[in-house]
């Protein structure tokens, strides 16, 4: 056995890669070996730790010391002073972490980590995904082991059945019912598939499970395999996300060579393998019949279901698929039996959901909480509460598909009914914040014109309702709103929801009915009044120069690029607004604040 | 993969290298005092040598860290020795050789080597 007396975790995901951790890795790598510690101390790359917004992140252990921020020239200092000496260098370690008396807390008593519960990301940021040994000293496997040695395929879809599982792809449908009636359906072949084309803007749920625990996914997948009776997976992810390929791809490789993808698994009579299709990131291949046709090799639109997948799916054969996270929670499951999923959560939703969350917040990154954590506990103890001192002004749940919430809604407890009743709907996770300088017309035509994009022409509610709706928010964030148009995008909105083909196009309309329906006052201060309340839509926008408080110091008209300012010296000047391309260039250069914009 | 067992050894095998990142409050800690008093009497060869002692005898749920000055500076290399449930032991003038024996009869065999602790060169 190699001892190794300490461990340092460097963050390997997306998030702390394009923040520099390659380079962090090999400033390690050079300083151990100049300091002769390679032998004592390991290095060992993870998946994510969540806290994307101070990385990269570094822990060290057995201490538990977690530095953010970490820079390449960051790491002689670490390597010299707590490897060498043993002293942890307190100001570069992650500011919440460090208690007033200059105490290191635990990370499990760090606020960002306190309300958050693990389950599909237990082992991101623990284990080095690239090795399957590390895998399985975490009880990697034995689901599947136990499923195969001691249980039939009826008893493990009971006890997926009984946990209270439902998708997390965002439908919520419950998991054990799918995995029954693929089970159920008659055919010579069946596959088993996994949703990871995660398309939402702002999410990043399912690329950080994939990144730091792949194994999980291959494992559910072969229990699922046995449960419904399957003996080919495919893995549908996109080839946006190069870092979740390799470690899958490697993942694979491990799995198939240890015997645990691939003939008679465990001794048993069960066979089983996966195979990656990389899809090329049209957001309607997140579609489940979509991605089956784009499986196949085919162009990757929807086609109306009955049949459903689990009766024809792919190559027309019963098919059972569920999402990566979906996926991650199953052997934990197995493992701790479904009363213990069934404890965590609410009444119709266990369990945990994993939220990215992006936009106006501290703590920008990912998280793991219970069912039924409300949003007010996610954004400010989690979250670390709003940049700047801002006030918050909404939440977009569940991306282009989902809605808003307001602020009036901040204690709403977060589970697939509640947000469904207030007009949002959990998604796969993406949780974008907004503050008062977000406004909401703009952010619905944001999302719209995304749907816009993807959609994939084949049903003309998506294709040319949506186009017309976009038409219409346009319109009014460029000044030319006409009375009823409200009411002609509420009246769109609802046939296209009652009559497109696919999910899609069945939930494009959501963010603007929803901010229709909270903020129906700023779409209105857009028609009626050419007003942008936030100061966002720039046609709506004049940037002035307060006369009483402009000194004439002639800074603004140096610093504006069209030459739309004049004025004597010493006295007020002006903005020519047919010249003024709003850039506000002027607004940050004033020193007596004497420009506005309204 | 052929078994349950088959698993279990590789988990077995693997689990010792992990389990560092496990918080952990059950096992015997080790903590050499490595502050430039301490190096400068050698504290690296005797921290050195308790890694190769738990790695040659396989000890899963020991740790061995380090620390700053203790304060008797005279003294060093000095190690403290904290097994769970029982008082601090404090070992003073260390050296690799007396290393083998605090690790075989302390941290195996819970019985402080009681000459070479504090108490006894003070």
């Amino acid at each position: 056995m190699e001892f190794y007396r300490s461990h340092v975790l460097i963050c390997g995901g997306t998030g702390c890669h394009s923040s520099g951790s390659a380079d962090v890795m090999s400033a390690f790598k050079t300083e151990l070996e100049k300091n002769k510690l390679e032998n004592e101390v390991k290095l060992v790359q993870t998946g994510c730790f969540g806290l994307c917004a101070v990385g990269p992140v570094v822990i060290v252990y057995p201490e538990g010391a977690f530095y953010s921020g970490i820079k390449a020239e960051d790491v002689p200092r670490i390597v010299s002073e707590h490897l060498l000496k043993g002293r942890i260098v307190t100001d570069l370690l992650y500011h919440d972490s460090v208690q007033e008396d200059k105490a290191v807390k635990s990370l499990d008593q760090v606020e960002f980590y306190r309300k958050q519960k693990r389950i599909a990301l237990r082992n991101c940021g623990v284990i080095n995904p690239e090795k399957i040994e590390e895998y399985i000293a975490f009880d990697g496997y034995k689901a599947l082991g136990k499923v195969l040695t001691e249980m039939t395929p009826e008893e493990t879809i009971a006890v997926i059945k009984a946990s209270g599982l439902r998708g997390r792809g965002g439908a919520g449908f419950p998991t054990g019912l799918k995995w029954e009636f693929t089970a159920k359906a008659k055919g010579d072949k069946k596959y088993v598939c996994c949703n990871a084309d995660e398309g939402d803007p702002g999410a990043f749920m399912d690329r950080s499970v994939l990144e730091g625990d792949p194994h999980s996914v291959l494992e559910a997948m072969a229990i699922a395999g046995y449960a419904v009776g399957a003996d080919q997976g495919y893995i549908y992810v996109r080839a946006e996300y190069p870092i979740a390929v390799k470690r899958l791809t490697i993942a694979i490789e491990q799995a198939r060579e240890l015997g645990l993808l691939g003939k008679n698994i465990f001794g048993t009579d069960f066979c089983f393998d996966i195979e990656l299709r990389l899809g090329a990131g049209a957001f309607v291949c997140g579609e489940e019949t979509a991605l089956m046709a784009s499986i196949e090799g085919k162009r990757g639109e929807p086609r109306p279901r009955p049949p459903f997948p689990a009766v024809k799916g792919v190559f027309g054969k019963p098919t059972l698929l569920n999402n990566v996270e979906t996926y991650a929670n199953i052997p934990q499951i197995i493992l701790n039996g479904p009363e213990w999923f069934q404890s965590i959560g609410t009444e119709k939703s266990k369990g945990t959901k994993v939220f990215a969350l992006g936009g106006k917040i501290n703590n920008t990154g990912l998280v793991e909480v219970p069912m039924g954590t409300t949003l007010r506990e996610i954004i400010y103890e989690i979250g670390g509460g709003i940049p700047n001192g801002k006030k918050f002004k909404a939440a977009q749940t569940g991306g282009p598909s989902g809605g808003c919430i307001p602020a009036e809604h901040l204690d709403t407890p977060i589970d697939y009914d509640s947000l469904t009743k207030i007009g949002s709907m959990m998604g796969s996770g993406g949780l974008i914040v907004m503050d008062e300088d977000n406004c909401m017309v703009d952010i619905a035509r944001f999302f719209l014109d995304f749907t816009v994009d993807e959609s994939c022409g084949k049903c003309p509610p998506c294709r040319i309702g949506t186009k017309r709706m976009l038409e219409i928010l346009d319109r009014i964030t460029k000044g030319q709103g006409q009375e009823g148009d409200i009411e002609k995008l509420e009246q769109l909105g609802m046939s296209i929801k009652s009559s497109a083909l696919c999910g899609l196009g069945q939930t494009a309309p959501n963010p603007v009915l929803s901010t229709i329906r909270y903020f129906r006052d700023e779409y209105e201060a857009h028609i009626r009044d050419k007003k942008c309340p936030a100061g966002v839509c720039q046609a709506l926008l004049q940037i002035m120069i307060q006369a009483d408080l402009c000194r004439g110091c002639g800074l603004c008209t140096k610093v504006c690029p069209v030459g739309a300012i004049s004025g004597e010296r010493k006295s007020a000047h002006t903005i020519d607004q047919s010249k003024c391309i709003k850039c506000g260039a002027c607004l940050e250069k004033c020193p007596f604040k004497a420009i506005v914009k309204g | 993969m052929k078994s349950l067992k088959e698993l279990e050894e590789i988990k077995q095998k693997t689990l010792d290298s992990v389990n560092l990142r496990k918080d952990r409050s059950g096992g015997t800690r080790v903590v050499v005092g490595m502050a430039t008093c301490g190096i400068a009497a050698g504290a690296r060869p005797v921290l050195l040598a308790f890694l190769e002692e738990v790695k040659k005898r396989n000890l899963g749920d020991v740790t061995v860290s380090q620390t700053g000055c203790i304060g008797v500076c005279r003294l060093e290399p000095m190690v403290e020795v904290y097994r769970p449930g029982e008082e601090k032991v404090t070992y003073v003038k260390m050296t690799a050789d007396k290393v083998k024996r605090v690790v075989a009869e302390h941290i195996v065999n819970g019985r402080p080597v009681t000459e070479f602790t504090i108490g006894a060169a003070e």
